[in-house]
């Protein structure tokens, strides 16, 4: 049987289901942009559900307060950074839309405010960042107030450690305390938190869950709980264990990969297609060639070979984790066109002597080299083609794990590629 | 010689007396500890680092049969041969009797290949001829240019299970004892003797006298430093430093050598799971900067591609590079033509009657110079016994099992216990091999790094090389209380740098994708980047001092 090609024609083609896909997905469906996103798994499942803009200056330095002030300073010591390819008024506009988008579709966040927010970490740590999912939010104002409040684990639930976040916290809030229950019918064995948060969206496991937390928390009104709170609709899962165990209520990130990516996950592919834009998920495309009249995306699924042809392309691919580089022997690549790809000299510069050595490794800064409309540049300094932008931490120079700035360039970057694309498609 | 007590003589620190204090932690040391055992005398092994932090833990893991030497060091040769059987027999858990190929490929000097089975003839190392075909058969993996294949006995041993089993087997006999990071920084003297030596813990800075009646000098690498602290200035070894690569996979079942002298990349050992290939030899000035590079990398790969083209494609965990010791004799500028002999030094023409050193060898070799070692210290104390060491068999100790590829998803499946939850998924380590370890291995404590976890178990070895593992460890060890507070954190960060150490020459293809997951939830989540500013500030404090709020 010879399965049929199918045919999608639209404006803009998004490649790529990471923070920078979707972003722009939801940026060009704002703004009434006919689009097709496709991608193969993407790296949110990675995420903690924070969206950081700027913790740390690049190349190291104390954690940032005051992000806004830092992209000040980047755009005079860093022109080349991604986040000053447009200015901080509208990386603010970019975290509102996006983060109304993800509350207007049932998953809030707190507001991008004026300085970062101070967060928890699956092992007790703090970290710097911007927007907080409200499951998480109560945590920081107990940080903040050095409230009393008890850490609650679960029996056969690995990597997550109440007696550990305690510990390292223990020092600068002292009235924290730990404990540990057995989930409701989980008595045996590993447990895993997506498995967790689905049960949690049964009344039944909210009401013998919110019991066992009433019991253990004796005095104590505010209770930090692994980020199991439910799938869907995460925060009236929260809301109905608060009113059911009359405590105050929050999530702390576990190891990912891990239910909050998992809920972003999950909601954008069910959202976004709802509004309007054309979704192909788990797909890798094979290859993508500019023609006079389209940009040509050749993939397959399991009902056969589909063809988008599309007025723009935004590569959203990622680093080497999603496959938008390749690190040869020989050097880094950018598989899907052979874009070139700015790099350290040779693969003995790629890595510095220490792992945690805190002015990062050459090799996080290679990537895409893009002019201001972030668009790639060919060897020649060039674009590429008019119709092909770039967003994501694929772009170069930047070290987003170092400076804590991955959701910050993948929104920031799909905010300005969306802007130019729609320029270019005269509106 | 002048006493020299002065400096350390304040009583801020704590003493403990044995029989023999015996410097340095390798196969050497350790196998001094349980021979000296068998004598029933009580001995302290101590080591800066840990057990097989030198040498003895950076090889192929090679038995030698012997054939390696017949060329240029009979001597070693025969020495190889006759401990190779000793120990496949005695030590059998510890050892893989793989055997061996010698193979030559085309264009190797087919002289050398032709007077081989006569120079094993001579050492007495058994040698028989396979034709290329039935080599490759052996071997799918070799190459179609081979010229010439030996079969041999070599064989592989573990050398953590087997420095382990000797430290426990010395404890259970004597109660002799272990201490992991005990940095010798002095001796002190009272004439010709030696009297105690002052260690200093490399973790807490806490010093520590150690009062015994003979020292023993088994610093490997380092043998010469610990010599001049003792004032024996005559201690003289050369550093050549050697480099090799794990392979994700095992490739072959037997060792595989190339048929020609010594050289960079030929040899290819089986390890459990993984097979081990090198090694470079590179002179270097200092036994403490031996690390891997890309190019020493690639030209091992290169190397070894020309006898098994595998080895050109496929995936490296880990590169890491170890000393070799070597004696100085016959300096020809090329340390591959040095002898593989070992020396002891019994130091009485530096005036010393209770001091000895012995150093240079090789792993195959650890055990006659661990009886040689034990024979001088023995008759300075008038113990008569002789050694037991070539006739005793090597026990098993249920803590030193953890070491063996396969060993715990064996034991994990038959106890069949759900709530044992599996810490390290790679090479399935549940917990109650880490409560085991923590508990009973020897040189356990109570707030053991996780490197000294690794290190006894298979713990990180796999695929994501404690990326996963290290915090998943971390978190159990939390939780049983034997990390309280942030120094805990410490010790995942020291862990993951140690095991980026071996991956840092060999990170890309699919390793790469594994490194940017694994620094982007250290660094980018976990902050371990940032611990010592954490430590030095707490941001909260410092943001409700400066009066800052969010609006």
């Amino acid at each position: 049987m010879t399965k049929e090609r199918r045919h999608v024609s639209c404006q803009l083609a998004v490649v790529g289901t990471g923070l920078a896909g979707f972003a722009a997905a939801v940026f060009a469906g704002n703004r009434a942009l006919d689009t097709a996103l496709t991608g193969n798994t993407g790296a949110l499942a990675y995420t903690t559900g924070y969206l950081d803009l700027l913790g740390a200056m690049d190349g190291g330095g104390p954690p940032l307060d005051d992000p806004w002030q830092a992209l000040q300073t980047l755009q005079a010591t860093q022109p080349e950074h991604p986040l000053c390819r447009l200015s901080p008024a509208s990386i603010h506009a970019a975290f509102t839309e996006f983060t109304s988008f993800l509350g207007s579709a049932g998953l809030n966040y707190s507001p991008p405010g004026r300085r970062n927010e101070t967060v928890l970490t699956p092992v007790g740590t703090l970290k710097k960042t911007l927007c907080v999912p409200s499951t998480m939010a109560p945590g920081t104002t107990a940080l903040t107030d050095k409230k009393p409040c008890l850490v609650v684990d679960f029996h056969g639930l690995k990597g997550f450690s109440a007696r550990q976040v305690v510990a390292n916290l223990g020092g600068s809030w002292p009235v924290l305390s730990a404990a540990r229950l057995v989930f409701p019918g989980m008595e045996h064995g590993e447990i895993y938190p997506e498995v967790m948060a689905r049960s949690l969206e049964t009344a039944a496991t909210r009401a013998h869950l919110a019991e066992l937390l009433r019991e253990v928390a004796g005095d104590v009104t505010t209770v930090g709980l692994p980020a199991i709170l439910g799938i869907h609709r995460p925060d009236r899962v929260r809301a109905e264990l608060e009113k059911l165990s009359g405590l105050r209520i929050f999530e702390i990130p576990t190891m990912p990969p891990a239910v909050p990516g998992i809920r972003l996950r999950e909601l954008l592919e069910q959202v976004l297609p709802q509004r309007g834009t054309t979704l192909i998920p788990q797909q890798k495309i094979k290859t993508l060639s500019f023609e006079k009249d389209a940009v040509r995306l050749d993939l397959a699924d399991n009902y056969g070979p589909i063809v988008i042809e599309a007025q723009a392309v935004i590569l959203a691919t990622g680093r080497f984790l999603s496959g938008g580089l390749a690190a040869d022997p020989n050097g880094i690549r950018e598989p899907l066109l052979d874009l070139p790809v700015s790099q350290p000299g040779s693969r003995a510069d790629w890595f510095r002597e220490g792992y945690t050595d805190r002015r990062g490794h050459p090799i996080n800064r290679a990537g895409l080299s893009v002019d201001d409309s972030c668009r790639p540049l060919t060897a020649e300094g060039r674009p590429f083609d008019r119709r092909l932008f770039c967003a994501g931490i694929i772009l170069a120079n930047q070290d987003w794990i170092r400076s804590r700035c991955g959701a910050g360039v993948a929104i920031a970057s799909a905010y300005r590629s969306v802007e130019q694309v729609r320029q270019l498609l005269g509106d | 010689m002048e006493p020299s007590t002065s400096r350390f003589s304040e009583p801020a620190h704590d003493t403990v007396e044995t029989d023999v204090l015996i410097v340095g932690g390798g196969m050497t040391g350790a196998g001094i500890m349980r021979d000296l055992a068998l004598r029933g005398i009580h001995s302290t092994l101590i080591d800066r680092r840990d057990l097989c932090a030198g040498a003895s833990g950076g090889n192929h893991g090679l038995l030698h049969s012997g054939a390696r030497y017949v060329s240029n060091d009979r001597e070693s040769a025969v020495q190889c041969r006759r401990e190779n059987v000793l120990l496949r027999r005695l030590a059998r858990r510890c050892i893989e009797p793989t055997g061996g190929l010698f193979v030559a490929i085309d264009g190797d000097d087919p002289d050398f290949a032709a007077a081989f089975p006569q120079w094993c003839s001579v050492a007495g190392i058994a040698c028989e001829l396979v034709t290329p075909d039935e080599a490759r058969r052996l071997e799918p993996h070799l190459s179609e240019r081979i010229i010439a294949a030996y079969r041999v006995d070599d064989a592989t041993v573990d050398p953590f299970r087997l420095a382990l089993q000797h430290v426990a087997h010395a404890g259970s006999l004597t109660g002799s004892s272990y201490r992991p990071h005990s940095d010798l920084i002095a001796f002190d003297h009272d004439n010709d003797q030696l009297t105690s030596a002052i260690c200093r813990d490399s973790r807490t800075g806490a010093l520590l006298r150690i009062r015994a009646r003979q020292f023993v000098n088994a610093g490997g690498a380092w043998a010469g430093r610990i010599a001049q602290l003792a004032g024996c200035p005559d201690v003289h070894l050369r550093y050549s430093k050697g480099t090799l690569l794990i392979s994700h996979d095992r490739l072959t079942n037997h060792v595989v050598n190339r048929l020609r002298p010594p050289a960079d990349g030929d040899i290819l050992v089986p390890g459990g799971t993984v097979s081990v290939l090198g090694t470079t030899s590179l002179r270097i000035d200092d036994p403490d900067l031996a690390v891997p590079t890309v190019a020493e990398v690639d030209r091992n790969i290169a190397e070894g591609a020309m006898m098994l083209p595998v080895l050109a494609t496929t995936r490296y965990l880990r590169a890491f590079s170890r000393v070799r010791p070597l004696l100085p004799a016959g300096d020809d500028g090329d340390d591959r033509h040095a002898v593989r002999g070992f020396a002891l030094y019994d130091h009485q023409g530096d005036g010393l009657t209770n001091f000895c050193t012995i150093t240079g060898g090789k792993l195959t070799t650890f055990r006659l110079m661990a009886q040689q070692a034990a024979d001088l210290v023995a008759a300075r104390l008038g113990n008569t016994t002789s050694g037991r060491t070539d006739t005793t068999p090597l026990p098993e100790d249920d803590s030193c099992r953890w070491t063996e590829p396969g060993a715990a998803p064996r034991y994990w499946h038959l106890a069949g216990n759900r709530d044992d939850m599996v810490l390290c998924e790679c090479e399935m380590v549940p917990q109650s091999a880490i409560d085991e370890i923590v508990r009973c291995a020897p040189g356990a404590e109570e707030e053991m790094t996780l490197e000294a976890i690794a290190l006894r178990s298979r713990a990180g070895k796999g695929p994501c090389q404690g990326s996963f593992c290290g915090i998943r460890i971390a978190s159990y060890l939390y939780d049983r209380g034997h990390y309280r507070d942030r120094t805990g954190l410490q010790h995942m960060r020291d862990f993951f740098n140690e095991r980026f150490k071996g991956m840092r020459t060999v990170i890309r293809g699919p390793q790469a994708a594994q490194m940017e997951l694994a620094e982007a939830l250290h660094c980018g989540v976990l902050g371990l980047d940032a611990l010592d500013d954490e430590d030095d500030r707490d941001p909260l404090t410092q943001r409700l001092e400066t009066g800052a709020t969010d609006d």
